[in-house]
């Protein structure tokens, strides 16, 4: 007998997918009717959007100046034409596609506004990416973190105490050893917290969630503790060198991109390559293979002589210390000295990143440039004064956040065996 | 060159799963090891894998002791296992899944896919075994998944090969198709064991039978010296009654209609079309189809757990094509699900406390929002003696009992109140004969007493005991209704793969 | 799935199958027996488990965290780790007094004498309602991070319902705490729905919600008619004395005794959650879907319904342990941190009292303890208070392992925590 694939059959929707499609649409619907009346009607002045940093930039851009009303009632215009589309018709399989447009215009309509309506009149945009991509870093490491324990289905809360503790090891090693030293302690520092994660979740198969918050409180106590016994009587602990960027040559000379991307400090370019490495080494390598078939089917794994605790504690140690390299970050990478809690839930946000990334690198570092981007908006609006409470960006990448895993972007697959400890016979 | 086990004995915890079992299988024959559902026919497998170690005794590859202490071990002797339910990664392609753990690689651990293809493509031509080497393994009937199975085993040289119930998941003439494959292997010189509980494919294909009963290898047979009866006496213990006490149907007014009814999966891919059918009071309907051809669809769109699409389903006259499950418990409609411990059981809770799992919202068992333990113990008692299931206590988590107790339970809470409709999927799956003799009875007890019976099974040896009316599922459709009488598992094995008989 | 259950070991007992055999005995435990095995078994939570899990290993769990503890003060002192270099009897006997020092401080501040207890008594009281929020939430399958965001928002509007209206003593003080749990329910209750209808785990969704409820509260109280008239920083009015939890040893006519009646209403709610889970039907819903929602469903149980309700009604005891901080302790109003750690020690507190209400009051007064404890400690001794965040989370380690203990003390525990949570996938 041959085998005989079923022809796949037209779709049909259920109600609750005819029900999200509609949803989108509304959601775009919305999105019109406030970019009108709220950018649109009633808005004065123009906006301007500079490309130059200054003092860096190697050539020179004009700057791009467009009508703030006008703007913002065409992009109202564009959002309700796809809104009324994705109503009656649908888009159908691209309709997240659609919706991420939709939100990228909205957010562009937003930006024209608050920029036409404040003193300055302008922003700058090219900064406002560099930032963008520098402050995605921690969250992007975060989520690489979780890719990897995840893929061998290991669930690691844990992370956001994993940075944590990085920065924490960073700064006390960074300011006596000088910062390489302190980027290698805080890689440590990752690793061995996971190491803990592993054994708590593998070996003693404690719930893995609860294994991971178990981390979390732990480094937050005793980082806490140490700061006020330690560094607070001997500052010179706490008081790391900082590296500086370093231009990429040739890459950093291009306009706009290179300010964006190449005249970053390592800890970005280590960011690159860990992306580029993980996704190759994920897909194309026998480590890959073995590790995501203990996280879809550990069992097939063990039947086949793969040791399912050796891979796992493995990945997962690999993971924490990338999440601790994301905590270097917070040092050596940025302001030099620690605080109480400094990571502030970016951990989190990492994992959340994970789950919007689909559990792939590349994807884990898109999400992380989207709350990356919902961060630095934060800095950009203070500047231009829109009267908008501070209170309300903080909770912006939080707010974004929950709207990605209420799944307005539609479901993702987890791996198949993610979260449940693999009991050997 | 032979493979001998001596003495093997494996206890757990207050369990004696295998007593001193000795078995050798030569190379270039095929050993049967037959014995009913919890006879420790696995248990005695994994042990030979390198899954389980052994409580005592030893396991010899020519003559030689080995010490397994893991599958990599029992690879490495050249034994292969091709589980009952398939290790495969479902998200990886057939290559990727052959391949695993012995993967052919480039400098620095990169895959070499190329390679690995080509191994595949060359077993599968040698053996005759076709499989599509870069689909994914969860796009792909049963029956390929099975090969990439047998695939897997030879990529690794395994001399000795042992199949756990590998019928369990194919039509009869796939069955027939594996078994030119296992012959094939045979006379190329591996030595192949054969685990089933089904008399019929043992005495077709083995070339030495050894029967194990509660741990024990009770007998010695050659297929052509014994017959059928005698091997499920020797199975069982006693003497077998293979067929189901029951008259002839006397069918009254139509209980359950199911008019084009249409049903998709989460992803919108239609399950279920148009179908067409009507159940009436006293009579059992069977529903027979390889497993994944819409029949567990069906149960959950009868029972209200899944929605519907479009069509109706009417149960004694009331429209509940979009009616809750609870609903649909209240009209008078019994449901045996088909994975009993995933959605028939709260594994934790008591027996006493499954026993309401349905009914809790009903008067005695709760009087507005407070539960009335006392009421619902006593009609517990009452339903564990009435249906005899074998407890300590009713207040003894039901993950403590065997699986035909927890199917006891499940029976009991459900047949225990007044019935109009079952609906029984899988009624029976991997319970000892015993317990399905007691619930093939219990269901013909329901159907003389007046309800409806709808039947969902996989085993056609059930649907071909218990129904009086077949209807055969394929791909979602109903393919044929048949009589039992008028029918002959041949021409039901046709239907179920989507052919006609002739 | 047709595994051959006969064939995996039972978990207990001798299998009960197999025609020719004699099952077990049949016959009916008494009343009395079983009576007493149900109420054990309410009692102990998860697990069917002896005296040794629920009394012993918390007990060698905190011995275990003291001990560890002792090692962190002691390495963390610049000064001490300087000495051991050059006089090791001095090191060592100091290193003994500076540990000596910081428990005795701890002890004494917790329960040597009568405002001790009474502190520990008002420490105990937001930890005991957060801490029932999150067992409730284990108890159904769902882990509610989130009790620190829902006590913010129920003591903002605990809060403002304090100080905005005029009402007689005791309606006054139950209006506030019933407008403090509602809004815990819907900030518990939104996470819960995401759950139940899109899927969206509820361990991310109520971090965001806690991330989101902080900025919240900073912008809330700069708002004017909340602000106390002639600050600048973001400080509330003061609750209207007739919205406050009166004082329970007021007729001792000491200022010093603060412990109020929100100890009463963490009993009360202690009672609440049990009646809830042990004998209703609500409850029998949440259980059922937290052990196998597939089961639940079957069963015909609505499992929107029991997501939304269970992290509603665990929003609304979070809610009131917010409220509490704000109506119960002098200075009677809210600022930025008034919930402190209690919303992550509640975690702890669950996981030592086993998800049992009983198990959690203890738990709440051994951690309340540890807390006024350590106030004092830090006042005495100059130890950071923050040790004793990480003696709980080593608590925690130790409960929910006690294969550690088990090999640390050579004792016979049962089994850990086992799987409470669910995958993203679930």
């Amino acid at each position: 007998m041959t085998a005989v694939i079923a022809a796949p059959a037209p779709k049909l929707l259920t109600p609750a997918q005819r029900r999200r499609a509609k949803i989108i649409g509304i959601v775009l619907l919305v999105l019109a009717a406030f970019t009108l009346l709220v950018f649109g009607i009633g808005t004065e002045g123009d906006a301007t959007f500079k490309f130059v940093i200054p003092g860096q930039s190697p050539t020179e851009i004009p700057d791009l100046t467009v009508p703030g009303a006008g703007s913002s009632i065409l992009l109202a215009g564009v959002l309700a034409f796809l809104g009324a589309i994705q109503v009656t018709r649908g888009f159908g399989d691209k309709a997240n596609l659609v919706l991420g447009i939709g939100l990228i215009l909205f957010v562009l309509a937003f930006l024209i506004w608050a920029a036409a309506g404040s003193p300055l009149g302008a922003f700058n945009f090219t900064s406002m990416l560099r930032e963008t991509v520098l402050r995605s870093f921690p969250i992007a490491m975060g989520a690489l973190s979780g890719v990897l324990c995840e893929r061998v289905a290991v669930i690691n809360i844990g992370i956001e105490g994993m940075l944590l503790g990085g920065a924490f090891m960073a700064a006390l090693v960074g300011s006596t050893q000088g910062p390489w030293w302190g980027i290698v302690a805080g890689v440590l520092t990752g690793g061995a917290l996971a190491w803990v994660l592993a054994v708590l979740a593998v070996r003693y198969r404690v719930d893995q969630i609860i294994a991971g918050v178990v981390i979390n409180i732990f480094v937050l106590g005793i980082t806490s503790f140490l700061t006020v016994r330690l560094f607070a009587e001997n500052p010179q602990f706490n008081n790391a060198q900082i590296l500086k960027p370093w231009k990429v040559p040739l890459l950093g000379d291009i306009p706009i991109i290179g300010d964006i991307f190449f005249r970053q400090t390592i800890f970005v370019y280590a960011l690159f390559v860990l992306v580029a490495g993980l996704t190759f080494g994920l897909f194309r390598t026998k480590w890959g293979l073995r590790s995501r078939a203990v996280g879809e089917h550990p069992k097939a794994a063990d039947t086949l002589g793969i040791n399912v605790y050796r891979m796992r504690y493995l990945n997962v140690v690999l993971g924490g210390m990338i999440a601790g390299l994301g905590g270097a970050w917070f040092i050596i990478g940025s302001v030099g000295r620690f605080d109480e809690n400094m990571t502030n839930g970016r951990g989190f946000i990492g994992l959340a990143a994970m789950i919007f990334g689909r559990w792939h690198p590349i994807g884990a570092l898109g999400a992380a440039l989207v709350f990356g981007f919902a961060d630095s908006l934060k800095q950009v609006l203070g500047i231009l004064q829109t009267g908008i409470p501070s209170e309300f960006l903080l909770m912006a990448p939080a707010i974004v956040t929950v709207i990605v895993v209420a799944g307005l972007v539609g479901k993702s697959r987890p791996p198949a065996a993610d979260g449940q400890p693999y009991v050997k016979e | 060159m032979e493979l001998e086990l001596r003495g093997i004995t494996k206890r757990f915890p207050g369990v004696l799963a295998n007593d001193s079992v000795d078995l050798t299988v030569r190379q270039g024959e095929i050993l049967g090891l037959l014995g009913e559902n919890g006879a420790g026919k696995t248990t005695l497998m994994n042990i030979l894998y390198g899954l389980y170690s052994a409580t005592e005794g030893e396991i010899l590859v020519d003559g030689q002791p080995q010490q397994f202490s893991g599958p990599g071990d029992a690879i490495a002797a050249g034994i292969g296992m091709v589980h009952q339910h398939f290790m495969l990664v479902p998200v990886f392609t057939v290559t990727e899944n052959v391949v695993l753990g012995v993967e052919p690689t480039l400098a620095g651990g990169v895959l070499d896919l190329k390679q690995a293809r080509g191994d595949v493509e060359r077993i599968s031509a040698q053996y005759g075994l076709e499989v599509p080497p870069d689909a994914y393994i969860e796009d792909l009937p049963v029956g390929t998944q099975q090969r990439v199975e047998i695939i897997k085993v030879l990529f690794r040289d395994a001399r000795f090969l042992i199949f756990d119930e590998p019928t369990a998941v194919l039509t009869p003439q796939e069955v027939e198709d594996f078994f030119g494959i296992v012959r094939k292997l045979k006379d190329d010189g591996k030595g192949i064991v054969f685990i089933t509980h089904k008399l019929g494919e043992v005495l077709g294909i083995a070339d030495r039978i050894n029967v194990l009963r509660r741990g024990k290898i009770v007998g010695e047979a050659i297929p052509g010296e014994v017959s059928e009866s005698q091997l499920a006496e020797m199975m069982v213990g006693r003497p077998v009654d293979l067929v189901v006490a029951k008259t002839a149907a006397q069918p009254k007014e139509p209980v359950l209609t199911v008019d084009d009814l249409v049903v998709a999966d989460d992803f919108g891919n239609p399950v279920i079309h148009d179908v067409s059918f009507e159940v009436r009071a006293g009579e059992i309907v069977g529903v027979a189809g390889v497993q994944g051809n819409g029949q567990s669809e069906l149960v959950e769109a009868l029972t209200g757990l899944s929605q519907v699409v479009s069509g109706h389903i009417t149960i004694l006259g009331q429209d509940v094509s979009k009616a809750t499950p609870r609903e649909i418990h209240d009209i008078g409609v019994a449901h045996v699900p088909e994975d009993r411990q995933r959605s028939g059981l709260v594994l934790p809770f008591t027996i006493t406390e499954n026993m309401v799992l349905d009914s809790y919202h009903e008067d005695p068992y709760s009087r507005g929002i407070a539960m009335d333990w006392d009421a619902t113990a006593k009609m517990a008692a009452t339903l564990v003696e009435q249906y005899d299931v074998r407890t300590p206590s009713i207040d003894v988590p039901v993950s403590n009992l065997s699986g035909g107790n927890q199917q006891k339970v499940i029976v009991a809470r459900e047949f225990g109140h007044d019935v109009k409709l079952v609906v029984a999927s899988q009624p029976t799956r991997g319970l000892d004969v015993g317990s399905i003799e007691y619930i093939h009875e219990r269901i013909v007890q329901e159907r003389d007493e007046g309800a409806a019976i709808l039947i969902v099974s996989t085993e056609l040896d059930e649907i071909l005991a218990l129904s009086d009316r077949i209807l055969v599922m394929y791909r979602g459709r109903i393919v044929a209704e048949v009589k039992p009488e008028e029918t002959t598992p041949t021409d039901l094995g046709l239907y179920m793969a989507g052919g006609t008989p002739s | 799935m047709s595994d051959e259950r006969p064939e995996t070991p039972p978990t207990e007992g001798p299998p009960t199958e197999g025609p020719p055999k004699e099952g077990p005995p049949t016959e009916a435990p008494s009343e009395e027996t079983r009576g007493q095995r149900r109420f054990l078994r309410d009692l102990m939570g998860l697990d069917v488990i002896d005296w040794r899990t629920a009394v012993l290993v918390p007990l060698l769990a905190l011995l275990s965290a003291l001990i560890v503890g002792a090692v962190i003060i002691a390495v963390s002192d610049v000064e001490l780790l300087r000495l051991w270099g050059e006089d090791v009897g001095e090191a060592f006997s100091q290193t003994w007094t500076t540990i000596r020092d910081a428990y005795v401080a701890l002890f004494r501040g917790s329960l040597w004498g009568l405002r001790p207890i009474s502190e520990t008594l008002v420490s105990a009281s937001p930890l005991i309602l957060a801490g029932l929020s999150v067992a409730l939430g284990f108890r159904a399958g769902l882990f509610n991070i989130g009790a620190q965001g829902q006590m913010i928002l129920g003591g903002i509007v605990g809060a403002i319902i304090g100080f905005s209206f005029d009402l007689p003593y005791v309606l006054h003080v139950l209006v506030a705490l019933i407008g403090a749990a509602i809004a815990g329910a819907i900030w518990g209750g939104i996470p819960g729905l995401l759950r139940a209808k899109t899927g969206a785990h509820e361990v991310i969704t109520t971090i965001m919600f806690n991330l989101i409820a902080v900025p919240l509260l900073d912008w809330v109280l700069k708002l004017e008619f909340v602000q106390r008239a002639g600050r600048d920083d973001p400080v509330s009015k003061t609750v209207a004395e007739t919205a406050r939890l009166p004082q329970l040893l007021g007729w001792l006519d000491r200022n010093d005794l603060r412990v109020h009646a929100g100890f009463i209403l963490a009993l009360l709610a202690a009672w609440f959650v049990h009646w809830l889970l042990f004998k209703s039907t609500l409850g029998y819903e949440f259980r059922a879907v937290g052990a196998n929602p597939d089961a639940a469903r079957y069963g015909g149980m609505n499992v929107v319904l029991v997501y939304t309700g269970v992290m509603a009604i665990a929003g609304a005891l979070a809610g009131l342990a917010g409220a509490n901080e704000i109506l119960g302790i002098p200075e009677y109003r809210a600022a930025p941190g008034f919930v402190a750690q209690i919303g992550f020690d509640a975690i702890a507190l669950a996981l030592l009292g086993r998800s049992h209400p009983a198990g959690v009051v203890a738990a709440g007064v051994l951690f309340g303890a540890l807390r006024a404890g350590g106030q004092q400690m830090q006042a005495a001794t100059d130890i950071p208070i923050d040790i004793i965040v990480v003696l709980q989370a080593l608590i925690i380690v130790f409960v929910a392992a006690p294969a550690l203990i088990r090999a640390i003390y050579r004792v016979r525990t049962g089994e850990g925590t086992g799987q409470l949570t669910k995958g993203w996938a679930a």
